[in-house]
Parts: structure tokens; sequence; C-alpha cells
């Protein structure tokens, strides 16, 4: 069997085999363990093939889904350097997911395992789909799971926080399946390499008002997904409700979705309507890159704060995106692992500080690095990741960012790294007041048990992988992403060729000058 | 030839410690922590023999770091002539200092984790010093960083440490944003960041395309260098960085990492050779920097807190230095300096060992029966910081002070005034310390021979690192200047003097002498007490609006008023206004429904009529 879409399948059947069991059932935790791991162990052999395949699409599932007169839909599946590390990214962080939620989740386990898995299968889906409808049918599967996790295992105020992440989450998404629509009606294809095919060898022609309003209409569901400023206000109540294993999939992998999309499918297949809006984008990336730092300065909620340093680490991964550059491009996948990794490990380092001393205000804590030095060890380390610290994951990304924007645009850079500044000071001042200090408050608080340093290491190990030796990822990274900004470069000059002279008669440019 | 073991060794000893430290003896800690140091320091030494005489720069590549596009950069290490002062120093003094802990944080319970630390921070420091390209020397400035957040908060049970080691690190990233961007700009201008690249680069470039460049990119570099070198106007970290243990101090945040920025710009020097504009203005912030620190040193009553304020003022010098093209003169100062400032921090940590952790100098006096040893070292390195003839500061701040003087006469006669009063806040402290009567309630004891050894090696750098030639050294990378002016040395050499005698007659011939002078100043004294001001002024200025701002506007208005309660919620409620209103139609009953289709019917009638009619 195809290891993609073993990777794809596991997790569901996994699914299937936890309705089965009976409520509360003591092997629910095994089975969703052994399903996720089975899927991560799998999802390790897309590698070589990916590497190999030097920017093209490997492991790839083609199977004809419907086929009515009218609508033709592939189940099309493959993995790239671009998506290749997000799929290996969301099956290794869903074991640990699952792991956590042995001591975090207090009620309903199976249930909240199912739907684990549920996420999962979804969410691999859009990461590898490679046709539209069914890239829309997983979006909204990867959907649905998260929202019941919010509502029915969050904290206090979960209700609204579920209902607002769903309604904004499905106004833009709705848009999305609308440019989807109209794309197939003028591609006749919901197939992603068919319609690059077709664009790329200009059977297929969109002029640029078309182009503006599919790429609008993608861009409405991406950026909400991201979130892009000012499109993010349900993510600080989202993370802030959602139960710990929740928030650390929506930081660490959902939050990635939206980025995924804007590069595979905004700029190679809207290339004119993108670079249209660039200016735009890249001024509210980096608005969100400021704005989510200065409001993270004071935050008083652990959850909270670490929610408003996504949005501004987020805020990288678009404006990497809209440099059209090499090096942007590189730095926005690159930062997308590194984020998972370094804000997921954040949200489960908070995870254990909640179960410890039920509360999430910082004037809760204090002092508890004397009792509690490996926690305070390694909450330090994953914090110096987030804050960019060379040798540390986070860095590469952003570093590659602010470069392919200073290539582009320099002062672009010059602002975004004012974000780099502010997340030192909100980092360490969040640091100080949780772990330093008088330690008679702190006394008798818990060290990380040997259950918790399980997903704790893993986590650490990368941090220091990813930032110190990048070779091991970068290179289908890289072979993916200039293949794509070479089709969108070559589309946007191509369709600019074509419809500049109709709209601009020459005779008016030889005038002109 | 293996470079990379030289940081390497000190990275195990981070490693052992760290993860072991908590269960092994202090011993085995001391063994890891300094051996890991004093194997670095052999194998420097013994490359240096091999490579010797080093006259063209010797590179070792590993493997490639980051590789984007055009971009590549390689995890690449040199050594040459000015790497090899800079590692002698790093490792030598650090070795020192590494022995020197072993007495000094004895009967710390954070034992293993001091030594730990600082063997971080010797890893980083060698990354640093060895880089082959901008972005690994980078990584190193980052890391020491770090290391010294990490031992300035050493204490952390404290709120006035954590605040000191914050401050360290967030003023150091304000700096590395100008730093950052310079790399980028870098990217941009030479498409390269490796230092031999870029020199070949630059060297083809026509003047009139590189200026403005090139001006923009050295002072975004030095903007780096403010931060991490303590130079006007992000100096303010460094005096509260003596929240951390002695030996910190004295190796981090006065003999090697403070002196990175002046590193890196002799290491960038064909950059800076290029910006003469950028030039001028390292030298103006370095000689203003010097008197400011050296005015507010003459006023601290803490004795880490005046060694600190003259860190900032030497560094000024180095960098006055560097400023005035005298590269090979700033990297003799930041070699003697090392020396000299090192042990006047292991001396000052002496004195506050043997008196149980006193700092405050209106408690000390008369120390020098019960602490021979380190009343004679410590005596060593202020006639060196003092620029008295013969000790090793001599040297180094004439080449320093000559070369201002041939690029402009009244930057050496402020640099000279500046030696002067050097010469007097430090003698200030030592007769405050060693010399009248006792005036604390300790009881005072010289300490152990595992730290006084440090002591006594270092005076002997102090006294005679000035004849270790390091300009002519350097020549072939920074030619040497063509004349010695004698005038400029008599000249510096003698307000040194001046400054020491002063001191003498203030607080050892005529001690109420003292409080009279500091009533006649008044209002000055009162200014240079609280430092100018300008740690309250930068709360004022900038980190209390950037709350507020944060808080009441951002956070409060932006986001919770206007975009979540005024959009999204707005949106909200119009739809379900809306969805109430039709609500009203839905209402079940047949009859209703049989008019609105009536109704419905008729328009639609009427519209195609209408159409109709116009057509």
């Amino acid at each position: 069997m195809n290891p993609l879409g073993a990777v794809l399948l596991i997790p569901l059947i996994g699914f299937f085999i936890l309705l089965f069991l009976p409520r509360e059932s003591k092997a629910s935790f095994a089975v969703a363990l052994i399903a996720t791991l089975a899927a991560f162990f799998t999802s390790l052999t897309l590698i070589a093939p990916a590497n190999a395949a030097s920017g093209h699409f490997s492991s790839t599932v083609d199977r004809l889904w419907v086929d009515t007169p009218g609508l033709r839909i592939h189940l099309h599946l493959g993995v790239d350097g671009i998506n290749l590390w997000l799929v290996i990214l969301t099956t290794l962080l869903l074991p640990i997911a699952v792991w956590i939620s042995q001591t975090m989740i207090k009620e309903r386990h199976k249930n909240f395992y199912a739907l684990l898995l549920l996420f999962e299968f979804g969410l691999i889906g859009v990461f590898s789909a490679l046709d539209l409808f069914i890239f829309y049918v997983f979006w909204e599967v990867a959907l649905v799971p998260m929202y019941l996790m919010v509502g029915s295992w969050g904290s206090a105020r979960r209700g609204p926080a579920a209902v607002k992440f769903f309604v904004y989450t499905m106004l833009g998404s709705v848009l999305m399946l609308a440019s989807i629509i109209y794309l197939y009606t003028e591609a006749g294809s919901f197939d992603y390499v068919d319609i690059m095919n077709a664009v790329n060898s200009g059977r297929v022609m969109f002029s640029p008002t078309q182009q503006m309003l599919l790429f609008l209409g993608f861009f409405a569901a991406f950026a909400v997904k991201v979130p892009i400023f000012p499109l993010h206000t349900w993510l600080p109540d989202t993370y802030t409700e959602a139960p710990v294993p929740a928030t650390f999939l929506l930081a660490a992998v959902m939050s990635k979705m939206g980025a995924y999309g804007l590069l595979r499918y905004c700029l190679p297949l809207v290339p004119t309507g993108a670079h249209r809006c660039s200016d735009w984008i890249a001024a509210l990336a980096i608005t969100g890159i400021v704005y989510g730092a200065l409001i993270a300065l004071i935050q008083r909620n652990l959850k909270r704060l670490i929610a408003y340093s996504s949005i501004s680490h987020l805020g990288f991964v678009v404006l990497g995106i809209f440099t059209f550059s090499q090096q942007g491009a590189d730095g926005a996948v690159y930062q997308m692992i590194a984020h998972g990794i370094s804000t997921g490990a954040l949200f489960l380092l908070v995870g254990y500080l909640e179960e410890r001393r039920g509360s999430l205000d910082i004037a809760d804590f204090g002092g508890i690095a004397t009792p509690a030095p490996a926690l305070a060890t390694v909450f330090l380390i994953a914090l110096f990741a987030s804050v960019g610290l060379p040798t540390l994951c986070n860095f590469i990304g952003e570093y590659l960012i602010l470069q392919g924007a200073a290539l582009t645009q320099f002062s672009w850079a010059a602002w975004a790294a004012i974000g780099v500044v502010l997340s030192a000071a909100y980092m360490l001042w969040m640091y100080q007041r949780t772990f330093l200090g008088k330690t008679e408050a702190a006394t008798g608080f818990l060290d990380l048990t040997r259950r918790d340093w399980v997903p704790v290491l893993p986590l650490i190990a990368l941090m220091i992988w990813l930032g110190s030796y990048t070779q091991s990822f970068m290179p289908p990274i890289s072979s993916a992403t200039s293949r794509l900004l070479e089709e969108t470069t070559v589309n946007n000059q191509y369709r600019v060729q074509l419809t500049m002279p109709s709209a601009v008669p020459a005779a008016e440019v030889v005038d002109a000058h | 030839m293996n470079l990379w073991l030289i940081p390497f060794f000190p990275l195990i000893g981070f490693a052992l410690n760290g993860i072991l430290g908590r269960r092994v003896s202090k011993q085995l800690i001391s063994v890891i922590g300094v051996g890991t140091v004093a194997a670095s320091f052999l194998y420097v030494v013994a490359i240096l023999l091999k490579l010797s005489p080093l006259n063209t720069a010797y590179s070792e590549h590993y493997f490639t770091w980051i590789q984007s596009g055009f971009l590549q950069v390689g995890f690449d290490l040199v050594i040459d002539r000015l790497t090899s002062v800079m590692l002698l120093v790093v490792t030598g003094v650090g070795l020192l200092i590494h022995i020197y802990s072993i007495g000094y944080m004895a009967e710390d319970s954070g034992y293993y984790r001091f030594f730990s630390f600082l063997n971080l921070f010797m890893f980083f420091m060698l990354i640093l010093v060895l880089a082959s390209n901008l972005l690994l020397l980078f990584v190193g400035w980052e890391g020491v960083g770090l290391s010294s957040y990490l031992l300035v908060s050493f204490y952390f049970h404290e709120d006035w440490v954590t605040n000191a080691g914050n401050k360290a690190f967030i003023v150091n990233r304000i700096g590395d944003f100008g730093f950052t961007l310079g790399i980028l700009l870098t990217v941009v201008t030479f498409h390269t960041l490796d230092f031999g690249k870029m020199a070949t680069a630059v060297g083809t470039m026509p003047a009139e395309v590189g200026f403005g460049t090139l001006t923009v990119l050295t002072l975004l570099l030095f903007a780096g260098a403010t931060g991490k070198s303590a130079q006007i106007p992000l100096f303010v970290w460094l005096p509260d960085a003596m929240a951390g243990p002695t030996p910190v101090s004295a190796l981090i945040h006065a003999a090697t990492m403070v002196t990175a920025g002046v590193y890196m710009i002799a290491r960038l020097s064909f950059l800076y050779d290029h910006a003469p504009v950028a030039m001028s203005f390292v030298a103006v912030v370095g000689l203003i920097t010097a008197v400011m620190a050296a005015t507010i040193g003459m006023a601290q009553n803490d004795i880490k807190r005046v060694f600190a304020y003259s860190t900032i003022s030497q560094l000024g010098y180095m960098f006055l230095g560097l400023g005035v093209g005298a590269y090979s003169a700033g990297i003799f100062h930041l070699m003697t300096h090392a020396f000299f400032k090192a042990l006047l921090f292991l001396g000052a940590g002496s004195v506050i060992h043997g008196l149980s952790g006193e700092q405050d100098l209106r408690h000390m006096g008369g120390l020098r029966k019960a602490m021979p040893i380190t009343f004679w070292t410590l005596g060593a390195a202020c006639l060196a910081i003092s620029g008295f003839p013969g000790f090793s500061g001599f040297f180094s701040k004439d080449a320093i002070l000559s070369a201002a003087y041939t690029h402009a006469p009244w930057m050496f006669w402020i640099g000279a005034i500046t030696a002067g009063i050097t010469a007097f806040y430090v003698f200030r402290a030592y007769f405050l310390a060693f010399f009248g009567e006792y005036r604390g309630h300790h009881h005072a004891h010289e300490s152990p021979p595992v730290m006084t050894l440090p002591l006594i090696v270092l005076a002997v750098l102090s006294i005679g690192g000035g004849y270790i030639n390091v300009p002519t050294w350097l020549s072939p990378a920074f030619p040497l200047s063509e004349h010695e002016n004698v005038t400029a040395m008599v000249i510096s050499a003698s307000f040194g003097i001046l400054g020491i005698i002063i001191a003498a007659i203030m607080y050892v011939f005529r001690p109420g002498l003292a409080e009279s002078f500091k009533n006649a100043m008044g209002p000055l004294y009162t200014l240079v007490l609280n430092k100018y001001y300008v740690d309250e002024f930068y709360q004022a200025a900038i980190v209390k609006p950037l709350e507020g701002i944060s808080r009441t506007f951002l956070w409060r208005g932006v986001d919770e008023g206007l975009i979540d309660t005024g959009l999204v919620n707005g949106l909200g409620r119009v739809v379900r206004d809306w969805g109430s209103m039709f609500r009203r139609y839905q209402s079940g009953s047949i009859r209703n429904y049989a008019t609105l289709i009536l109704a419905g019917s008729l328009l639609v009638i009427f519209v195609f009529i209408l159409a109709g009619s116009t057509r």
C-alpha cells in the first residue's frame, strides 16, 4: 500500500475502532497511541522519496472518486518538500497530544481520543490533498473535531469561544468554496496538478480581475485560519479556553493550514492576484507581528500571552510567503515547522503548570524554578527557541524570512525585526514572574515526572536539531519552493505580457514616454 | 587541525555539568568545568605554535549550516592573527577566572549551574571569535548574550537580580535589531556573509556605489556593538549586570564578552575603512561614552559599580581607537584591559569574599593588612588602568591617544583628561577599601590560594602585558602608524599621575576633603551620583508609554473594543437582526405564505412588464 495513503487511513481506522469500544474503556488510550505512533512511523518513509523527487510530488495516490457527467473528483494525494514536514509534524505531535490527554483531560477520554484521530485524519488530508475538492472536504473535517474538543472539554467560557472559532472559520471557508467552484467551472477540473498544468501551458487563463476574485476567496479562508491581522480575534479566546491538548494542536499544526494554503494555492494558481495584493498583505503581516508582540507584553494569562505571541510569529510566515523570494518561502516553511515545535512545547509546558497549580494566571506563580528545576530548564529552552535564539529552531526560519523580506523590500524587514526585539521582552518578563523570584509560595511544586518527560524530550531534541543542522530538512523544502516560485513568476509574467497590450494600447505606451 | 575542538571542549563541560551536575560532587564539577577550559587553552596554544607565524588566515569548513537559493552559510571557522590574540585572551583569562571561581563559589548551592553556564559562555565566545562569516559570528554574539542573561540572573530569588538579567538581554536585543538589519543588508549588498568574500567584494566595489550603503551598513552593525559593548545609548544594562557573581562580572562583563563589539569592528575593518562617516561616528560615541562613564564612576559607592563604569569608559577608549583607524591599538587595549580589568574584578571579588558579601566602599577601609595579596595585586591593576608609565595600560592607552592626536587633537585632549578622571576614581575606590580605618563590622580575611593565584598571574600580566607587542603582531592586517608621539605620551601619563595624587590627597591624607568637595559641587554631584538619570529617562520615555499603548490602546481599545466587540460581534448582531427580521415571515401560517406568493408573483409580473415595455 502507498505509504501516504496508509498515513491518512491509519488514524481513520483508529477512529472507527474507538467508536466500537465501550465508553471509558481502558483500551482506548492504547488504541489511540498505537494508531498515532503507527501513522508517525509510516510517515517517516515519505522522507526518502520526497528527497529524491527534487521538487515534484512523491508517494502520490490518485484514484477517481466521483465520476459523473459534469463532476470529476479525484482522491489525489502527494507530498513534496513543502507539505512533507507538515505531514510529519502532524503525525509527530498527535501521539504527544494523546499522551498528555491521559492526565490533562478529565472525562470521556475515549471520545476525546476519537476526536483527536479524526482531527489527524482531516489534517493529514489537508496537507497532502492535491485535489481542491477533497482539500475543501478535509479542511472542514479537521474543523469539526476541533470545534467539539474546544466546546465540550474547554474551560469555563468554552461555549462562546468554540462558536466564535467555528463561525469565523466557516465564513472564510465558504468564500474559499466559492473560489474552488469558480475555478472548476473555468478550468474543468478540481485536480491541482491538472489545473497547474493547464495554467502553466496557457490552456487556461485568468484575467487579472478573475485572479483577484479567486485570490480573495482563497485568501479569506486562509487569512482567518493563520490568522492574519485583523482577523485574529478568535485566536486568543479559543487558545485560552481550549483544553491543553487541543491548544497544543491548534497552535502547533492547525495554524499551519492557512499558511500552507497561501503558499500552495494562492501563489502559483493566481500569481497576478497574489502579486497585486502582496504589499497590502505584507503590511498586514507586519502589523500582526508588531501588534501581537505588543499585546503579548501586557498579558496576565500564560495561554493568552503565548497566543498573542503566536499571532506575531505567524505574521513572519505570511510575510515570508509574500516576499516571493526563495529565502522568504524557505523560511516560511521552516518557520511553520519550528513554530509548531517551539510553540507546541510552550503550550505543553503551560499545560503542566496548569495541572499543578490549577491556574493560568501569571500572578499565581513565581519562584517555581527552585522546586522544579527541570521544568524551569526545559521551559527556558522552549522560550529561547521561540525568541529566535540562534542554534535553536525558530532562528533559521525568522532569519530567512527577514532575509527574503530585505531582498524584496528592505523596509519590510526593518519593521518586522521589531517583533524580534519585543519577543525577548514579553517572554523574559513572563519567565521572570512565573519561574523566578521568591520561593515561599512555590514549595512543594512538583517537578517533571517521568511521564511528563516523554513528550518533552523529542521536542527539545528537535529544537536543537532544526536549529543547528538544517541540511536534514532544508533540501527538499528548497527544491519544492523554488519550483513553486518559478511557476509563480512565469505565470505572472506570462499573463502580464498577454493582458497588458489589451489594457494599454501600444501606441499610448509610446506616447507616454 | 580540528579548530572545532576549541569551542567543543567547553560545550562538553556545559552538557556534562548541566545534566549530571546535581548528582556529582563539587570536586568533579570543578574538574569538568575547569578542565574543559584548560583543554581549550592548551589546544589553542598548540594550534598557534603549529600555525605560527600565521601569515595567512587558516580556515576550516565543516558543514553547510543554511542553504537557501544563492545564500549559503557554512559552519566555517578561521584563525588569523587577530583571532589568535582573542583566542589567547578568552581562553587564558577565562581559565584563570574558572580557577578563581572554585574558591569564590565554593559555598554556593548552585555550583554546578554556575560552571555549566560559564562553560556555555566560553563555547559561544569562542564561536564568536572563530566564526568566518557574519551569521556564525551572530550565533556567538547571541549565545554570549544568553549566557550573560543566565549568569546575571544567577541569584534568581531576588527581583532586582532578575530585573538586571532581563535588562541585559532586552537592551542587547535592541542593539541586535541594528545588527540583524546589518546582516540583512550585507546579504543584499554582497550576496554573501563570508568575511573573505565580503572583503574581496568591497575591493571591487566602485566608491560612489558603496559609500552610502557601506555607511548605513557599518552604522547598523555598530548599533549592535553599542548594545553588546555598552556604549551610549545602550550602556545602561552593564552596571546592573553586576548583580551576577563577581567572576561573571570579571569574565563576561569586563574581560571578554563586552569587547565583542570591538572585535567585530576590527574583524570588519575592511568595511569600516570605506565608511569614514561611520568611523567618525564610532570615535565620537566612544569618546563621549568614555567621558560620561568616567564621571559617573567618580561618585559610585559600590565597588563593583565603580569598576563597571570604568569598563564602559575603557570600552569607549577602544572604540575611539577603532574610530580613528587605529584598529591594532584598540585590540591592544582590549587585551591589556582584559588583564587589568579581570584583575580589578577578581580583586574586588576577593574583598567581597573576605567581607562576607559587603560591596559598599563606605563599609570598607584599612584592608591592606588583612588582605595583603589582594592589596598588592589590585594595586598593580589600578596602576595599569591609570596608564602609569611601564604598566600595561600605559602602552595601549598611549597607542590609542597618539592615534587620536593625529586624527584630531581635541579628541586627544578629552581622552587625556578622561585618563586623569579614570586614575582618580579607580584610586578613590582603592584607597577607600585598603587605607584608613576599617568602617565595617565583618572579620576580614585573605582569600584562599585558589583565588589569590589567579590574582598573582593577572597582576604579572597587568604589569608586563604592555610589552607584548600586539600592534606589530597585527601589522599585516592593520598597518602601524608611522610616528610615535612622545608629547602625547607624556601628557596623558601626567594626567593619570595627577589623578592618583588627587585621589591620595582626598582619601588618604585629608579624608575630610572629599565630603566638602561633594557639598561644594551640590546639584552637579547629585546628577552624577544618579548616573545622569538615564535609566529614569528610558523608563519614563520608552518603557511606560509602550506598556500604556499596548494595554489601553491596542489590547483594550483596538483588539477587544474595535475589532472584537465592534466589528466581529457587530457583524454577528447585524446578521442576527436580519435573521430575526426574516424570521417573522417563517410564521408557518399557510395564509401568510399564500399572500406572500401572490405578492411575489405580482412583483415578478410587474418587473417583466416593465422590462418588456422599455425594450
